[in-house]
């Protein structure tokens, strides 16, 4: 299995290198200047500018004293935020977005899993329908939507809880439930889905056979095996609740990746960009991968590729 | 025909599905028709800003004046065409490519599939986002030049087709399209892999008939009831990208409105001493119905035409 992890990820260095390269190569290609702002700057100014950032020369002399910079784990200052590198803007944003994203990732889990379960306990009934119809309300209803509403909801008409901002525990409520939303639908769908088939399995009933409680039967064996399209899904949620979060932080005033990213790719600022990608690509890779032998280690059967 | 025959059947045993599609039906008539007659165009200025719902307004005003009933169904016609029109790329792109995947079998098929797994694992929408900011600038004098190109050959009308399009807009389609086909690929290609065993395949391959004959005539038309299933559900999933992208500022450009820049525009203009509600619920509403609706239908139609959905 060690033999398996390290290959992915030396299969992992290329894709992110294609990715980087496809990202810096764009910016820096497409016509306008990271330096242009509504004054005028001088051309000798400009020329200085281009060299200081490494800006300056043909595109790929540029590209290549980029990457070379990269390689040794130093991904430039940014052009956009000046006097700041990447990797400092980066450390400070990353921690704030993975607060976000694993409290929101919790709830998901959370209160996906129980009222997918509790939907399955009672299949077809009232209880079940009206899970399924809010599940489905749940990833119909865009975050950008849901989230103003529940702004104007809570924060200004009721009052009880901010309108925005980060720091104080109950400035996280807002944007992690709004975050979350989409991702506890699926996983609710999901898990009574595959809970309804496992409870027809002949090792359910064996367990039922064996006089064990239904309580029993359900969170010992049942629910068990039916986690595992759950984990299945956690890669491609993962990879929702972090472009997710791009809006909701935009929204809620909240000092993490998102916002960052939107202004250098807008402002065309290639190293703040590319650096995104780079944390963003590797992030879900890696993700991925511990999904990947999560699933292993659960379910014997699969084979780890 | 079969499909229509199970279309038929499906139809029969949930009416709700069928007020879905009429729902949907509305919405199109509504915001392509309807639009004409609500007595302004989506972009006159007006000195009322940001009037409540009134008789004059159905929906209110906006900042600028606009008023919001006219933008919303302008916005619609913008969203349902951004996701149409993506649509159609990404059928093409993950039909074909599923096919090829699972006719090829072996080792084509093992590389294709790890090609979509690794896609799968990045932040396609985040790449989007790049590569449609990059290349606005490029597009546009492409587009343009294009055009200068056509009139010189003395093709007015073909010019005129390409100065009309919008470079983001164009953009947008191509690039949702084309990262919004992995499932579809996958599905397909599952399909593929089980239908090319069938002795009416073997069969036709003893006849005599090429490979393409085989994929275009006789596994495509087996295959267009799960198509129809995913396009259903591939439609709210581009429409959903747009306005996340337009909600953003990365996205749709004014003069253009869809609904996610309608949505931004009420978004940020929240404050808790005045509520401008029927900015965001107005087109809200209206958009997160739409996507019910889509989302209804794409679910009804698998359970009722997905062989791998157990009844």
């Amino acid at each position: 299995m060690t033999a398996i992890i390290l290959r992915r990820f030396l299969q992992a260095i290329p894709v992110l290198f294609i990715v980087v390269t496809l990202t810096f190569l764009l910016v820096r290609a497409a016509p306008g200047n990271p330096f242009s702002t509504e004054k005028k700057i001088p051309p000798e100014i400009m020329e200085q500018l281009e060299k200081q950032y490494d800006l300056h020369g043909s595109i790929w002399h540029q590209y290549l004293q980029y990457m070379g910079k990269v390689v040794r784990g130093d991904l430039s200052i940014s052009t956009q935020y000046r006097n700041r590198t990447v990797a400092e803007i980066i450390r400070q944003a990353l921690p704030v977005s993975m607060t976000l994203g694993a409290v929101a990732y919790f709830l998901a889990l959370t209160f996906g899993v129980t009222f997918g379960a509790w939907a399955a306990i009672r299949h077809n009934r009232a209880g079940d329908r009206l899970i399924m119809l809010w599940a489905l309300l749940g990833i119909s209803i865009p975050s950008f939507i849901l989230a103003p509403v529940l702004v104007m909801l809570f924060a200004i008409w009721l009052d009880v809880l901010p309108v925005a901002g980060w720091g104080s525990p109950d400035q996280i409520i807002l944007p992690a439930i709004c975050l979350s939303i989409p991702f506890a639908a699926t996983i609710a769908r999901l898990t009574r889905g595959s809970l309804l088939e496992v409870l027809q399995l002949d090792f359910v009933r064996t367990a039922r056979a064996k006089g064990l409680s239904e309580d029993a039967v359900l969170f010992r064996h049942a629910l068990k095996v039916a986690i595992l399209p759950i984990i299945g899904y956690s890669g491609p949620a993962a990879a929702g609740i972090l472009t997710g979060s791009i809006v909701i932080e935009t929204l809620f005033g909240i000092p993490g990746i998102g916002p960052f990213f939107v202004n250098s790719a807008l402002n065309r600022d290639p190293f703040m960009t590319s650096g995104v990608v780079l944390v963003f690509s590797s992030f879900l890779i890696l993700f991925n991968l511990i999904a990947d032998i999560l699933y292993f280690v659960v379910d014997r059967r699969v084979k780890l590729e | 025909m079969k499909t229509a025959h199970l279309f038929y059947r499906v139809v029969r045993r949930d009416p709700f599905l069928v007020a879905c599609g009429l729902f949907l039906i509305l919405v199109v008539l509504v915001s392509f028709v309807g639009i004409h007659f609500t007595g302004y165009t989506y972009d006159q200025i007006s000195d009322d800003s940001l009037l409540r719902p009134s008789r004059a307004h159905w929906f209110g005003t906006d900042v600028n004046g606009h008023d919001l009933l006219t933008r919303t169904l302008y916005g619609a016609q913008i969203s349902l065409f951004v996701a149409a029109t993506g649509t159609l790329v990404s059928l093409t792109v993950g039909v074909t490519y599923g096919m090829i995947s699972g006719y090829a079998g072996g080792r084509v098929d093992n590389l294709m599939m790890r090609i979509v797994e690794i896609i799968y694992s990045l932040p396609t929408l985040v790449l989007v986002i790049v590569i449609v900011t990059s290349l606005d600038d490029p597009m546009t004098t492409f587009l343009k030049s294009t055009g200068e190109w056509c009139t010189g050959l003395g093709l007015p009308g073909l010019a005129g087709f390409f100065t009309g399009i919008n470079p983001r807009l164009l953009l947008i389609v191509g690039f949702l399209g084309l990262t919004e086909w992995l499932t579809m690929a996958r599905i397909i290609r599952g399909q593929v892999l089980v239908l090319k065993e069938q002795p009416f395949v073997q069969a036709s391959f003893a006849l005599g008939q090429s490979h393409f004959q085989i994929l275009w005539r006789h596994l495509l038309p087996n295959l267009l009831g799960i198509v129809i299933v995913y396009l259903t559900l591939t439609i709210p999933a581009i429409m959903l990208d747009e306005s996340f992208m337009s909600f953003l500022g990365v996205g749709l450009q004014p003069p253009l409105a869809s609904w996610g820049t309608l949505i931004s525009d009420a978004a940020f203009l929240i404050n808790p001493i005045r509520l401008y509600w029927w900015m965001l619920i107005f087109p809200g509403g209206l958009m997160t119905l739409t996507l019910l609706a889509l989302n209804f239908l794409g679910d009804g139609l698998r359970d009722a035409l997905d062989p791998r959905v157990k009844k």
